[in-house]
């Protein structure tokens, strides 16, 4: 400081700063932190723009009678009170959405492991089995598979071809309200690719010298899993739990292609979403299905709750 | 990120103790092809149907055809009052832009999370974090009434400018957790030669960032080819549909007429995915097992 005082560049600088020393002070403030929100500036737009504020709005419109066609007008509860007391499509969307999550997560999630674990230890061929069976994971979600799978559960469809080999008359499992369901769920379970390769990485991140440890100490294979890879890899499971359940409380287009929109027979396949859908852009009731949208986000919202606060009782963390 | 990936993709070592007996290797891997070929069957059997001939489609459970025959494709491909062609041109337009406007919006805001300062940081991350959570039905409907009203229903603009807002979080998430395992070193001297934020962004961190970029740019593009919801909602007239829309188009159609031509398509729009499986696996299984491991 004295350094630069004594040339009259220095002492200049140091007047000038002095002078305007507010400024400098919303300079400084400028330069710490506009590069940041600039970079963010994209991300803040759509935040604000897409996601906020119409969350807000739907929130809004969930208590009012929007139909697109007037203004929205207010109506109270009214939307919430007629899904909670006169809606039986709401209660059967709701029953066929739960026992799809009921059925679909844990079979899918078993599968995976059980996958996962046969190709864990150094399994010659690994990459070829890790990617026959993530194959329909990756194209699971178009079209095409959906129509796929009408053809394979229909009556003249492939399955109950298979079954007459055995001399077994199946039913026309897509158009059957009690085994339409099923057809879904198995669809979803044949897409357990993603967990078994998140398993894989979390079976991975296991010492191997605990399993020297334990062999060493004379723990049986079973013993083995039981007191060290399933501790271990509760984490691995609580996530892929949280995320396949909320993935199969969103699921949407399976029910939309095998039951061509209408989620029949009888609302047998009339997922969550799918309700949601025909109640917004089928019958423009754009007011109840944004009541609809809310409950939805209540139901995973409370449900991710529960999970983070009973995994604390099962879930082993070593950080 | 880097020690994830060192571990998915190293092999084992050899010197493995709890090394399995022959017969039980035996019993695993009669046990594992069993299960491929039963995951591979639908699969398989659909490509077979779709260059079968028309009158033996159902007749037959095996997955070789009598004679292989192209004309359902021909047929498909014509079958609607649009060619196919139309859609797949329109799928790909708007998987192109989606995957550069994920890239490059969230790898700009990824940017911002995992290496600069700035007030309200930790707060904005986990704003970010939170939107992972939410579920699109909740901003569907303003969001539809918004586009509506820009006069943008009907344009492949609602499928596209959202992704130039960084809209998708799941990718700001994957790229954030890549930046953090690049060196802190290398723009910290960058910054000290008197580099931007900007210089820093664009020659250290993207070219640095490759593979991330190369993951999300190929989620990007099959969620986009596939996506169902969005082209349902905002595409109406039958010269924006994407192929996916165009196959439901054809199931309506035609339902027990054609099921040769529905197969040849729905063959057809699995070509590109099943392209990017066979040639960038490895960085997809990296993409998933990433995040599903680093909190």
């Amino acid at each position: 400081m004295t350094n630069a005082m004594r040339t009259s560049a220095g002492t200049v600088t140091v007047e000038r700063y002095q002078g305007v020393r507010a400024d400098g002070r919303l300079r400084r403030l400028w330069n710490a932190n506009a590069p940041g929100y600039l970079f963010l500036l994209p991300w803040l737009i759509g935040f604000f723009g897409l996601t906020l504020g119409p969350a807000l709005i739907s929130l809004y419109l969930s208590f009012t009678d929007f139909d697109m066609l007037r203004a929205p007008g207010w109506v109270g509860a009214a939307n919430y009170v007629r899904i909670a007391t006169a809606d039986p499509k709401f209660a059967s969307a709701m029953s066929v959405t739960l026992t799809y999550v009921v059925l679909s997560v844990p079979f899918k999630l078993t599968f995976a492991l059980l996958v996962a674990l046969a190709l864990n230890r150094g399994l010659r061929g690994l990459p070829i089995y890790r990617a026959i069976f993530y194959l329909p994971s990756l194209l699971g979600g178009s079209v095409a598979i959906a129509v796929l799978w009408r053809q394979l559960f229909a009556s003249d469809g492939l399955v109950n071809a298979a079954l007459s080999h055995f001399g077994i008359v199946g039913p026309s499992w897509i158009s059957h309200p009690s085994y339409s369901i099923y057809t879904l769920v198995a669809l979803s379970v044949w897409q357990f690719g993603s967990p078994m390769i998140i398993f894989l990485a979390g079976l991975r991140q296991i010492p191997q010298d605990m399993y020297e440890a334990a062999s060493l100490d004379g723990a049986s294979k079973f013993r083995q899993f039981y007191k060290i890879t399933l501790p271990l890899l509760t984490p691995v499971i609580f996530f892929n739990a949280v995320v396949q359940t909320i993935d199969a409380f969103k699921a949407f287009t399976p029910a939309f292609i095998i039951s061509g929109g209408t989620g029949g027979p009888i609302n047998s396949t009339l997922f969550y979403t799918l309700y949601l859908y025909q109640e917004a852009f089928g019958n423009f009731r754009m007011g109840y299905a944004s009541a609809l949208a809310w409950i939805l986000v209540v139901i995973i919202a409370i449900f991710t709750a529960f999970s983070f606060l009973t995994s604390r009782y099962w879930v082993h963390y070593d950080d | 990120m880097t020690e994830m990936t060192a571990s998915v993709t190293a092999a084992r070592p050899p010197s493995d103790i709890t090394k399995r007996s022959l017969p039980a290797t035996l019993v695993i891997h009669a046990l594992l092809i069993a299960a491929s070929l039963l995951m591979l069957y639908p699969l398989l059997w659909m490509v077979s149907a779709s260059v079968r001939p028309e009158n033996e489609i159902f007749s037959s459970t095996s997955l070789i055809p009598s004679s292989v025959d192209f004309s359902s494709y021909v047929r498909g491909w014509t079958g609607l009052d649009i060619s196919f062609g139309r859609f797949f041109w329109n799928s790909l337009v708007i998987s192109l832009l989606v995957v550069a406007g994920n890239v490059i919006a969230c790898s700009l805001t990824a940017f911002a999370f995992a290496r600069l300062r700035f007030a309200g940081r930790n707060f904005w991350f986990a704003i970010m974090l939170g939107t992972l959570m939410i579920p699109y039905h909740v901003t569907l409907i303003p969001q539809y009434v918004l586009f509506l009203d820009l006069g943008w229903v009907n344009t492949i603009l609602p499928l596209v400018v959202p992704k130039f807002l960084a809209s998708d979080a799941f990718f700001i998430f994957l790229m954030v957790q890549f930046f953090r395992g690049i060196p802190r070193e290398l723009d910290e001297a960058a910054m000290m030669d008197g580099c931007s934020a900007w210089r820093i962004y664009w020659k250290i961190m993207l070219p640095l960032s490759l593979p991330v970029l190369a993951t999300a740019a190929i989620f990007s593009f099959i969620w986009t080819w596939d996506d169902f919801f969005g082209p349902l909602i905002y595409l109406n007239d039958m010269n924006t549909y994407t192929i996916q829309l165009g196959l439901r188009t054809f199931v309506d159609s035609t339902s027990a007429s054609d099921w040769g031509g529905l197969f040849a398509m729905s063959t057809l729009t699995l070509v590109p995915v099943f392209f990017f499986f066979l040639f960038f696996q490895r960085l997809l299984i990296e993409g998933i097992a990433t995040t599903g491991m680093k909190r």
